[in-house]
């Protein structure tokens, strides 16, 4: 199969939805004209202005339209062009997207999926890169998935717009013009599903989106100093797939869990805390995080790329926590 | 919902009393420790709900605010699960998950009360996508207090954009919570908000029945016919607190008694004597026939079983 590049992986997806569900329907600011990436490209030509809906820069209304259109039998696919901006639409989103199933004891359904882009590339600062996953495994009612290749990408945004609920679908701009492949596999995994992107013996590297490929890149620089270690790509941050982690770290005894948002709070502290409460007696090591600093995104490209996780740092930590630094 | 067309003076009345009487007793309720939650009860406002509602038709959508009891009522809601659901009750509306502020009865499309002000604005102009396809109308509370928030402009800015068949109707009651509209706004008039968007609007005499009906017709007839939103500003007052218990400490007994002269019920009711559509009897039997209707739905609220702990998880997801 030809390379295909991740954008293109979640454009075409989108298309084949649209053309297999005429209730989908996608809406955000310039969606119409591609958005500012292309994600959207072409989509307007093919299913017109009532399905492709270009808005005004209102983030907190056009959330609140995708719920409003999804409880009465649409299925919007909303584009919140940076991760940043999912603060101006918080409300609609926490109190309305993830809470009216509930609220309504079952009568109301919100099936919409969020895409939004984050991530700390090509120094654009402190609102256009943050990763802020972890606000939003607090909130019941959503959610959440994050694609790091473009096979991904496309079963995971069809599995979106599937579900009945709201997805908040990650994707990470330093990867859409990337087409990263994993490793062929017999089945196409569940939505809530986390996959064993690698093999390995000696400790289990957590992580998911863009970090999953330094994680690789580090485990071939890991494998040459005779550690092997065993990768998984979550895929579903919410629910978390705790069965793949636990099952992987109960036989390599040692757990690294790396993102690219700052630690503090990080999604990873969560997985820390569920390891050691379901399979403390296997370990052998403290669980081990390792995430960006305390700090705002800096613009810097110096700093911008000191603060970013990465490969080496990955490399670094293992061999701190196998006693070999 | 009313039809539009078929609605009569005597149902209109009706229903309104059957309003006052739901929330008196929900008042009553709360103070014997029956009832808990936080509850806003719209009593005085009950010509706008019903006029409101008289003016929609099968099909069509209603979403409420914070204050809905009347509003949803007024669109056909039972009093039974409304009540029970108030109460944290199994048979409620939403199974005790939403209480006084989320009420949900998609049977009769009342799509949602919040608990956000101005919270449902957007959500209406997403159902209104759907609506259009259909042929129906949404119709969406607001009041003056949400008229500063930010979404209420985003609203009405994409509403008139895509010319939605939504019915903005702002039920101005003077007060955002404890603050009156003269320290809130230097806008006279929520509709004129409507002007710079070019979104047309009606005020009327929120306490008069047969004025919000008019006023809703043509709203209502705008959006069926793709003419795009409309606003209508209904002016009235609630006679009671904020919320069940509120001292009111921030406005004065006078101005309460004012209003109490312009009771929007016993006001329709005068009329329709004056006219000979109704005699104090009859008048008197509608009371009596409301305060039975209030009557089972205590006795169903309290019969109903309380939520098991172990549902605590339902509805999560799907």
């Amino acid at each position: 199969m030809a390379e295909t590049r991740y954008i293109d992986a979640l454009n075409r997806a989108m298309g084949q939805e649209m053309d297999n569900d005429p209730t989908v329907i996608v809406l955000g600011e310039d969606v119409a004209v591609g958005g500012p990436f292309g994600v959207t490209a072409g989509l307007v030509d093919r299913f017109g202005e009532k399905r492709v809906i270009n808005t005004p820069i209102s983030e907190d209304s056009i959330m609140g339209m995708a719920i409003g259109a999804a409880i009465a039998g649409k299925r919007p696919i909303i584009e919140i062009m940076f991760i940043d901006f999912l603060t101006l639409a918080m409300n609609q989103l926490v109190n309305h997207a993830a809470k009216l199933r509930y609220m309504s004891g079952g009568q109301l359904s919100v099936p919409m999926v969020i895409r939004v882009q984050q991530g700390a590339a090509g120094g654009w600062g402190a609102q256009h890169s943050q990763c802020l996953e972890s606000w939003f495994q607090h909130v019941p009612g959503l959610k959440m998935v994050a694609a790091s290749n473009s096979a991904d990408a496309a079963a995971l945004l069809k599995d979106s717009i599937r579900d009945e609920d709201p997805v908040l679908f990650l994707e990470h701009r330093g990867l859409y013009f990337r087409s990263d492949d994993p490793p062929p596999s017999e089945a196409s995994p569940a939505m809530q599903a986390a996959t064993v992107i690698r093999p390995g013996n000696d400790i289990t590297i957590i992580t998911y989106s863009k970090l999953v490929w330094d994680a690789m890149d580090a485990a071939v620089q890991l494998e040459r100093q005779g550690i092997s270690a065993e990768i998984i790509d979550l895929r579903s941050l919410v629910p978390l797939d705790m069965e793949t982690v636990t099952g992987s770290v109960k036989r390599t005894s040692r757990a690294l869990i790396a993102h690219e948002a700052v630690l503090n709070g990080g999604l990873s502290a969560e997985i820390a805390a569920r390891i050691q409460e379901q399979a403390f007696d296997w370990l052998d090591a403290p669980v081990a995080r390792l995430g960006a600093p305390f700090a705002p995104v800096p613009a810097s490209p110096v700093l911008e790329d000191a603060f970013v996780p990465n490969a080496i740092s990955i490399v670094e930590k293992v061999l701190r926590i196998l006693g070999r630094d | 919902m009313g039809d539009g067309t078929q609605v009569s003076c005597r149902d209109m009345l009706q229903r309104m009393w059957l309003i006052r009487s739901f929330e008196e007793r929900v008042i009553d309720l709360c103070h014997k420790n029956e009832l808990a939650g936080l509850l806003h009860v719209g009593i005085g406002q009950e010509g706008v709900a019903v006029g409101i509602a008289s003016s929609l038709a099968e099909g069509d959508y209603l979403y409420g605010t914070h204050r809905s009891h009347g509003h949803f009522l007024a669109g056909g809601a039972d009093p039974n699960r409304l009540l029970a659901e108030l109460a944290g009750k199994e048979g409620g509306y939403c199974r005790g998950r939403g209480g006084s502020m989320h009420i949900v009865d998609t049977d009769n499309r009342l799509m949602t009360a919040t608990g956000i002000v101005g919270g449902t604005i957007s959500l209406a102009l997403g159902t209104a996508l759907v609506a259009e396809e259909e042929g129906a109308v949404v119709a969406v509370y607001f009041g003056d207090g949400a008229s500063n928030t930010g979404g209420f402009h985003e609203c009405l800015n994409m509403a008139s954009l895509w010319k939605l068949p939504v019915v903005l109707i702002c039920e101005n009651n003077g007060y955002a919570e404890f603050t009156p509209m003269s320290a809130h706004t230097n806008v006279s008039n929520v509709s004129d908000h409507g002007k710079p968007y070019k979104i047309p609007s009606r005020i009327v005499d929120g306490n008069d029945v047969l004025a919000v009906l008019d006023a809703a017709r043509y709203a209502v007839k705008r959006a069926r016919g793709g003419k795009g939103p409309t606003i209508v500003e209904c002016k009235t007052y609630r006679l009671r607190g904020h919320y069940v218990g509120d001292p009111e400490s921030y406005r004065q007994a006078d101005e309460v008694a004012e209003w109490r002269d312009k009771d929007p019920i016993r006001r329709f009711g005068e009329d329709l004597k004056k006219q000979q559509m109704i005699s104090q009897d009859e008048i008197a039997d509608m009371q009596a026939s409301a305060q039975t209707t209030i009557d089972e739905a205590v006795q169903f609220m309290t019969e109903s079983p309380w939520p098991s702990p172990d549902s605590m998880t339902d509805h999560v997801y799907a």
